[in-house]
């Protein structure tokens, strides 16, 4: 691992300026403070007037925040992404093979490749989707898979998102906001464009109906307003020209799910849902949810309505399976796995243990069902108490931790109160996984605005950027 | 009422509509120039027919040393050139000399919201180009036309003055989404031929954002982009309110009304008629068989002949 930190701009060859961000250096020299200053001010403006806004559990009405946008884009290489999409389609594909054997024969543990264990006894496992028979076998039709840099040519895989990945109105807003705000850049270099995933996306889903229908009627199933990521949910169904529906909107009758319109019961052939496992059925999973549709899960295994992302797929994208998925690119495809994975000890391996409850104050540890930058340390940025606290919540629980060493991210430049400084950052990419897999060029850039923080979970107060992929003649 | 305050009012509706519809082009063309290699931008002054004027433009800013700067230069030409009859200034600044004139037979809401875009455009406009925000400006024109329309909408009394301002609106409207829908397809598709295989996303969501009509599609249709439904959607579709259908539909409502008002008929009120029913009951595929650009060109030529015909009808000129 690289131990001097790798600027996407900044660390060229003999320290000049990577060639993928001559033309933003260009832009950032040649544009006057005031220019840029003004250009600022109307990002946050643009966000609200268009009601582009996270807002938490039980917020107050009117108390939705933006997500910080920063206008500097993240610049990737055409050669670069050749390989990021080489190795995302590989490893989406393995995922794939491995839930459809988690809830099939489990081969790969009868291969002792993987104890059988890390899947049954899973929190994530979910029984009622053993046996499921998908259309193409798909499970993870959406993946949001997270990776770092860490050098110019070392990449890794942070961690997979497989339940229902969030982030990707993001990428095609702030896509918007900079063709309007900075079209001077796009004419210095060529931008590979990214709107036409709604597109790709209502294909996919259309692809894994079970029913023969040439226009199967797919619909997105919300929490509803009150959610987090409500407006992502609303300009998704809005993009597609689809239904947005709640729970109440859809009932089940001998079997099929039916939603409620005005010209009587309407069939839905496939639910693009994202609402969480335990609460999509309350006949069968939490009994307590309004969220969910009583019978659906009952449809979905008679191969009635199909439910995107698929059940329980939390088996593949826990922190503690997240190890074995070279090996599931061995299994499966025989293959040599293109992105690496961090290395990662785990807390359930007692010298993994010794190891990780030695060497705290320099390693990151994370909860093995955490997610949101929440539950985690960070060593170098902890205090003496909270690594001491940290300690008793791993001894206690051992087999609920993974660590891994910090890595060093990679920073970008970003704009910043003191003007323009390198912050780091991360890339999620969404890959579309039905008949075909495809992944739009990019992905949402995440940026940790606070200096030398390396978390940049929205939550924990990070920012976005617009993730510009050069075309290949650029 | 007076024929010359018809004349205005009509015309107000026209330039209202015309510098809408810049404003959107702009937009659109803009957004698909960034997202690919930008060749297509100059096809929108041919919507306009501006070819040439363009041209000229150009070259008298001395077209060599401005290469990489064409987008922009086609910006400021379809949106702040007042020598461009078609550019937004230009429109604006001619609905505002019509209201001006009429301000005694429209309400303050239309001429304080229509006074002040102008305000602002032309303020911003004749002041320092190197800060001028275009994207906003434009944006903002596009806002505050719709308001406009809307205050019309609320706050205008339906009598003979609102139906002449909404047959040259309307009128506009349907000639324009015509244009763009003749220009844009054959750029396309040279043969005139609907398939769809290679079929190139961008450019067909950009036809389509041309009249604002992406998501709309969508909703429509549910489906993949088909040249064939574009097409249908911008012509057919009586309840797209920017297409050619319901524009002529709307032209043709409003006739009745001043056919009631003054008791009289003529050649104005039955192409009026003729025209709404032509696309009223068009099939797309058989508009395929005739040919596209024919039945276009056919409907374009009579809306330029009604429009004639309602100045001869109504004194206008």
């Amino acid at each position: 691992m690289a131990a001097k930190t790798f600027d996407e701009m900044l660390s060229g060859a003999d320290g000049g300026i990577r060639k993928a961000y001559e033309g933003v250096k260009r832009w950032l020299d040649g544009t006057s403070p005031e220019r840029l200053d003004a250009t600022r001010a109307e990002v946050d403006l643009f966000y609200r007037r268009h009601g582009i806004t996270f807002g938490a559990y039980g917020a107050a009405e009117g108390s939705e925040t933006t997500i910080p946008f920063d206008i500097i884009p993240r610049v990737i290489a055409w050669d670069e992404w050749e390989y990021l999409h080489k190795g995302l389609v590989q490893r989406v594909r393995a995922l794939n093979a491995f839930l459809a054997d988690a809830y099939g024969e489990r081969e790969i543990c009868r291969a002792g490749v993987i104890p059988e264990q890390q899947v049954l006894m899973n929190a994530e496992f979910v029984a009622m989707a053993q046996g499921l028979e998908l259309p193409g076998g798909v499970h993870a039709h959406i993946a949001g898979i997270d990776l770092v840099r860490v050098g110019e040519k070392d990449f890794y895989v942070l961690e997979d998102n497989v339940r229902t990945p969030s982030g990707v109105s993001y990428v095609l807003e702030n896509r918007e906001v900079m063709m309007r705000l900075a079209p001077e850049l796009f004419s210095a270099m060529r931008v590979l464009p990214v709107a036409d995933y709604t597109e790709e996306l209502l294909q996919t889903l259309r692809s894994v109906s079970f029913s023969d229908d040439v226009e199967p009627n797919v619909v997105l199933l919300t929490p509803g307003h009150y959610n987090s990521a409500y407006f992502e949910h609303a300009f998704l169904a809005d993009e597609m020209g689809i239904e947005l529906v709640e729970g109440s909107d859809l009932f089940v009758d001998e079997g099929r799910v039916y939603m409620r319109t005005p010209r009587g019961p309407q069939r839905v052939d496939v639910i693009y849902r994202r609402v969480d496992d335990a609460f999509l059925d309350p006949l069968a999973m939490r009994p307590d949810s309004y969220l969910g549709v009583a019978g659906l899960l009952g449809a979905v295994r008679a191969g009635r309505v199909n439910i995107v992302n698929a059940l329980g797929n939390g088996v593949a994208d826990d922190k503690s399976t997240y190890t074995y998925v070279p090996e599931m690119v061995r299994f499966y495809l025989g293959e040599t796995p293109i992105l690496q994975n961090v290395p990662t000890w785990r807390g359930d391996r007692s010298d993994d243990l010794k190891y990780i409850l030695e060497h705290l104050p320099e390693i990151v540890v994370k909860e093995v069902h955490g997610s949101g930058g929440k539950g985690m340390l960070v060593g170098v940025t902890s205090s003496k108490k909270e690594i001491a606290e940290f300690a008793e919540l791993v001894k206690a629980r051992p087999e609920n931790y993974i660590a891994q060493p910090t890595l060093a991210l990679s920073t970008c430049p970003t704009f910043v109160a003191k003007g323009v400084a390198p912050r780091h950052v991360d890339l999620r990419p969404f890959v579309l996984s039905g008949r075909k897999i495809t992944i739009v060029p990019g992905g949402l850039t995440r940026v940790a605005l606070k200096e030398g923080s390396l978390v940049v979970n929205s939550s924990q107060g990070g920012g976005t950027k617009d993730t510009w992929v050069l075309a290949p003649d650029a | 009422m007076l024929s010359s305050t018809a004349q205005n009012l009509y015309w107000m509706g026209r330039y209202l509509q015309r510098a809408k519809t810049t404003a959107r082009l702009i937009e659109a063309t803009q957004r698909m120039a960034l997202q690919s290699s930008g060749k297509e931008a100059e096809g929108v002054v041919a919507i306009f027919g501006m070819e040439d004027e363009f041209r000229q433009s150009q070259s008298r800013e001395g077209q060599t040393q401005r290469q990489g700067r064409k987008l922009s230069d086609l910006v400021d030409f379809l949106a702040f050139d007042e020598s461009n009859p078609s550019s937004i200034i230009s429109s604006i600044g001619a609905a505002r000399r019509n209201a001006r004139e009429e301000r005694n037979n429209i309400t303050v809401d239309v001429w304080e919201s229509l006074n002040s875009l102008w305000l602002e455009l032309s303020a911003k406009v004749r002041g320092k180009r190197t800060n001028l925000d275009r994207g906003a400006l434009i944006e903002s024109a596009k806002k505050q036309a719709v308001m406009i329309f809307g205050a019309a909408q609320v706050t205008l009394l339906r009598d003979e003055a609102y139906n002449f301002f909404q047959l040259g609106a309307f009128l506009e409207r349907g000639d324009n989404t015509a244009r763009i829908l003749d220009v844009k397809y054959h750029r396309l598709l040279p043969d005139g031929r609907p398939h769809s295989e290679s079929l190139d996303y961008f450019a067909w969501s950009e036809v389509l954002a041309c009249i604002g009509a992406v998501r709309t599609y969508r909703r429509i249709y549910r489906s993949a982009l088909d040249p064939m439904k574009v097409a249908e959607l911008m012509m057919l579709r009586r309840d797209v309110p920017r297409s050619v259908h319901h524009c002529l539909w709307m032209v043709d409502l409003s006739m009745r009304e001043l056919a009631d008002i003054y008791g009289t008929h003529g050649e104005a009120d039955r192409l009026a008629g003729e025209l709404h029913a032509r696309l009223r009951y068009a099939r797309i595929d058989q508009v395929f068989e005739i040919g596209l650009a024919r039945f276009l060109g056919s409907v374009r030529d009579d809306i330029a002949t009604l429009s004639e015909e309602i100045g001869r009808q109504f004194l206008l000129d």
